[in-house]
Formats: C-alpha cells, sequence, structure tokens
C-alpha cells in the first residue's frame, strides 16, 4: 500500500492535566473518505487542529504528506495547509463579510484570478451545497445548517487536497443532510480528495466511509472498514454504533461518584 | 499567609507572562507591517472605522476644551493685564499636552475599545483559527492594517484637536471677551515653535498612537474567547491605555521640555 496522507504515531496530548490523547495511531489514506466517530469529549475537534498544526502534542509523531507537522515552520506550516480544507465545528465565518465573499475569500487570498473566475468558482461551490440563491447574505442572516454548508463550500473553494470535516451533519434536515453525504463522496472521487469525516451520525457517515476509526479515553479503540466494524467483536463498537447507553463508553465526563456530590451540599 | 505568598508569587508570574506574550505579539505585528504597506486598502478601510469615526467625538471635544481653555486663561491673565496672551496660553497648552493627551485618552475609549472587542469576538467565534487554518495569517491579514491605522490616525487626530481648540480658545476670547484679534493671532505666531512645540506634540501623539494600538489589540487577540473574556479585555483596553498614555506624557515631557 502506498503511504498514507496522514499518519499519526503514539500521539499524546494534554489539555491542562487531562490527557486526551494517551497513544493514538492511525492512518489516513489518499483517495479514502476516512471517519471519525467517538463520544463527545472524547477530543476528536482537537484530532483535526492537531493535523492542522493549530495545536501542538506533547509527543509522538503526526505526518501529513510525509511532512512532520509539529517541527514545520510557519512557511511550511502555512504551505502545507494551502492544501488542506477544514470545516470548522462552529462554521468559523468572517461575520464583516457576506456569504458570497467568504466563499471567495481563500481564493482571492492565495490565487490572482480574474474577477469573473472567481465569480464562477464561487457560485459553482454555493450551487454544490444548494445556496447559490444566499450568496449575498451576510452570515448572521443564515441558519446554523445553512452557515455549515456556506463553510463547507469556503473548505472546497480551492479544491483542496484534503479536507477535514468536522460535524458537517449537525443541524442538517434529512434532505440536506442526504445531499451532503453525497457530496463528500463525489467530491472525493471526482477530484480524488481525501476526506476526513468527524460525525456523530453513524448510519450516514458509515455509509460513506471507507475506513472509520472509534475514539474513546483517549485510545483509539477500534478501527475497520465500517461493515467489519459493526460485525465486530469490541464492546466499544457494539455499544457506540448501536447507541446503547451501557457498556464501556461513558457518558458522563469524569466526575466524582454523584451520591458524594449531591451529599456534600449538606 | 503561606497561599497569600503563592498567590502574589502566582500573580507576578503571570504578569510578566503576559508582558512577555505582548513584547511577541508586537514583534509578530511589526514584522508584518512591510507586507501590509503592500495592500493599502486593506489599510484604508481600518482608517475609515478606527480613524474617521472617531472624528466626531474628536472634533466635539476639542471644541469645548479650546473654549474652556479661553475662558478660563482670560479670567487668569486678565488680571495681570496680559489677555493679549491668551493666544499664546491656548495654543501651547493644547499642542504640548491636551491635543496628543485627550485625543489619546478619546483615541482608547472609542477605537481602542471597539478594536479589542472586534479581535476578540473574531477569535471567540473561531474566525482567526479559520483563517489560520485556510493559510491566511490573521496577524498580517486583520491585526497589521489596525495597527497602522491607529498609528497613523493618531496625529491626524490630536492635530485636528490642537486645531479646533484653538478656534474654541479665539471664539470665546477674541468674539466674546474682546481680546484683540490681531495681539491673539501674532503673540501665538510669535512664541509657538514649530520644532520645540509642534513636532513635539506630533511625536507624543505618534507614541500615543503606537501604544494605544498596540493594547487594544494585544488585548482583544489575548482575551479569553468567552463573552466575559471580551468583555474584560475591552475594560482593560481602556483602563490600560489611559494609564500608558498618562505615565508615558509625564516622562515624555521630562525629556522634551525638562530642560
Ligand atoms: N480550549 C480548551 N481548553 C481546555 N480544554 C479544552 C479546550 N478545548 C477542548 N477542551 C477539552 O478537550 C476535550 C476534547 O475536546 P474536543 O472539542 O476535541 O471534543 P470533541 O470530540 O470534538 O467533542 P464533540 O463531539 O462534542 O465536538 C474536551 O473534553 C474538552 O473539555
Ligand atoms: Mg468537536
Amino acid at each position: 500500500m502506498t503511504e498514507p496522507v496522514v499518519q499519526i504515531r503514539d500521539l499524546r496530548f494534554a489539555r491542562g492535566n487531562r490527557l486526551i490523547f494517551d497513544g493514538v495511531n492511525l492512518d489516513i489514506h489518499a483517495g479514502c473518505v476516512t471517519a471519525i466517530m467517538g463520544p463527545s469529549g472524547t477530543g476528536k475537534t482537537t484530532l483535526l487542529k492537531l493535523i492542522g498544526g493549530q495545536l501542538r502534542p506533547l509527543s509522538g509523531s503526526i505526518r501529513v504528506n510525509g511532512e512532520e507537522v509539529p517541527s514545520l515552520g510557519r512557511h511550511d506550516l502555512y504551505r502545507m495547509r494551502k492544501q488542506l480544507g477544514m470545516l470548522f465545528q462552529s462554521g468559523a465565518l468572517l461575520t464583516d463579510i457576506n456569504v458570497f465573499e467568504n466563499v471567495a475569500y481563500p481564493i482571492r487570498e492565495h490565487t490572482r484570478l480574474p474577477e469573473a473566475l472567481v465569480r464562477d468558482l464561487v457560485l459553482m461551490k454555493l450551487e454544490a451545497v444548494g445556496l447559490r440563491g444566499a450568496a449575498g447574505l451576510m452570515p448572521s442572516e443564515l441558519s446554523g445548517g445553512m452557515a455549515r454548508r456556506v463553510a463547507l463550500a469556503r473548505a472546497i473553494a480551492l479544491d483542496p487536497m484534503m479536507v477535514l470535516y468536522d460535524e458537517p451533519f449537525t443541524g442538517q434536515d434529512p434532505i440536506s443532510m442526504g445531499v451532503l453525504v453525497k457530496l463528500i463522496r463525489e467530491l472525493n472521487d471526482a477530484l480524488y480528495m481525501t476526506s476526513v469525516v468527524v460525525s456523530h451520525d453513524v448510519a450516514e457517515t458509515s455509509a460513506i466511509a471507507d475506513y472509520a476509526y472509534l475514539l474513546s479515553n483517549g485510545k483509539v479503540v477500534d478501527h475497520g472498514e465500517p461493515a467489519a466494524l459493526r460485525e465486530s467483536e469490541s464492546r466499544w463498537s457494539q455499544q457506540f454504533l448501536k447507541a446503547l447507553p451501557d457498556g464501556p463508553v461513558a457518558f458522563h465526563y469524569p466526575a466524582a461518584p454523584f451520591y458524594d456530590d449531591l451529599m456534600q451540599g449538606g | 499567609m503561606l497561599d497569600a505568598i503563592q498567590q502574589l508569587g502566582r500573580a507576578t508570574l503571570d504578569f510578566f507572562e503576559r508582558l512577555g506574550r505582548g513584547h511577541l505579539f508586537l514583534m509578530q505585528v511589526l514584522v508584518s507591517v512591510p507586507a501590509t504597506l503592500l495592500r493599502p486598502r486593506l489599510v484604508l478601510r481600518q482608517m475609515h472605522s478606527v480613524g474617521v469615526l472617531t472624528l466626531l467625538i474628536i472634533v466635539v471635544s476639542g471644541l469645548f476644551v479650546g473654549m474652556v481653555m479661553g475662558l478660563q486663561g482670560y479670567n487668569t491673565l486678565v488680571d495681570f493685564g496680559a489677555e493679549d496672551s491668551l493666544g499664546v496660553l491656548v495654543a501651547l497648552s493644547l499642542v504640548r499636552e491636551l491635543g496628543p493627551v485627550v485625543t489619546a485618552l478619546l483615541f482608547a475609549g472609542r477605537a481602542g475599545s471597539a478594536l479589542s472587542a472586534e479581535i476578540g469576538l473574531m477569535k471567540a467565534t473561531e474566525q482567526l483559527s479559520g483563517m489560520e487554518m485556510m493559510a491566511v495569517d490573521p496577524v498580517r491579514r486583520v491585526i497589521a492594517p489596525r495597527f497602522l491605522s491607529a498609528f497613523l490616525s493618531m496625529p491626524l487626530l490630536a492635530a485636528i484637536f490642537s486645531a479646533i481648540g484653538v478656534y474654541g480658545g479665539w471664539f470665546i476670547g477674541v468674539s466674546l471677551l474682546g481680546v484683540d484679534d490681531g495681539a491673539f493671532w501674532s503673540q501665538m505666531q510669535d512664541k509657538v515653535d514649530l520644532h520645540g512645540d509642534v513636532y513635539n506634540g506630533v511625536i507624543k501623539s505618534v507614541v500615543f498612537g503606537f501604544v494605544v494600538g498596540w493594547i487594544a489589540l494585544f488585548e482583544g487577540y489575548d482575551a479569553v474567547p468567552t463573552a466575559e473574556g471580551v468583555s474584560r479585555a475591552t475594560t482593560q483596553t481602556v483602563v490600560h491605555s489611559a494609564l500608558a498614555v498618562l505615565g508615558l506624557d509625564f516622562v515624555l515631557t521630562a525629556l522634551m521640555f525638562g530642560d
């Protein structure tokens, strides 16, 4: 097999005293849609930020295209990011310019294309997410789901080599969800992109993913092709993919026993 | 007791750490300034929101400060029969001190707080992170143009403040209280020195613009990305800028006029 686009080895990362990742190993292969799933608060967003070089790990290696991200200088880091698209969980649209300008932003910043071409590109991307009609709106005039679709259009504006989608389906109605699921798959195949999808929507994500990683408690608890995962022996996979309340994945953020907490108040 | 010492130690460390971050930030901004000069449109847009929108408050305040100076100065000078020197008094106070200082204080309150809030909110809503991931350096694209515009606007605003203030003093002194028009202007022309007074005033306002811009942008950039953090940053901008301006004014005055 070819060298993976992203290769993570023995990754350790901490927030304050809390260890978020403790020895994560993960490969993302070119041309594949890789899903990263796991309970809320396990660090999926954190993982994407580590890949993008916005956070630095305590130890371990993160290689993107064979380059060691944590040790890249500023210049090289920005060069790498030009080939990366990222859809933020919050959308992160620029609030002082309208939808059209938001999608045009990376194009204008990184290329010197003539205005007519920029316009065509932006409208194409907006059409793909179903929001060409909203081009003139300001971000504050969008619903949460719409804002995220605009952010998606912006993430793919420069046809990057790899796109990191942080929860692209949250807040979408069934119709736009279906469209987005298809869009991600089609972009991936038509442009030979590499896609990383972080999502809780097990059914939709499994449907398009070629490979899936399950994270929990700072570790990869299971990985494999979605179909194989569903048949997996692992109690983690069983619990998460079938949404069972009981099992090794805790619903609660780590805490003192509930009873003790209640009695503290006297 | 031990707790108190520990807390004092931590507060001191935090203070110096922040001071260090502030200076690193300034270095980053200064390094980005040449690249920003290549994109004058970004700077012009900021000059509009930082400078032009502050103009009204500067003009009104300048007028009133000048009028008060005219009134107070006349009342004092007339006892010595020296009311013809009113023009000198008004002009020197404005050009040397009140112009740069009051403008800087107003500038911190009007434009500095707005800059902090804007940058802080951009951080809280992940817009700055978003830019970084699009390989756009937020310091170069967002911070440096704002810094430059603060730095360029301040001397202009201070000059306008002083000019309007002189007319305020003239209006009270000459038009209302009967000071001789010719004496008012000719004494001013005679006694206000271009190098000693005007240039030094300009230097002050440039320094204040630099410092207020730095504080405002750093507070926003370093804000805790929450509603509370942004409100705190905004308040701190005004407080720290005011203290810095007044403190620096003393130092600069001592250096310039204290021979
Ligand atoms: N800025 C921060 N400072 C301190 N801790 C943080 C910060 N951001 C996140 N964390 C912690 O890191 C952990 C992982 O956060 P992250 O946002 O990566 O979770 P996630 O897996 O993306 O969750 P979700 O599915 O809810 O988006 C969380 O437990 C959170 O408490
Ligand atoms: Mg997340």
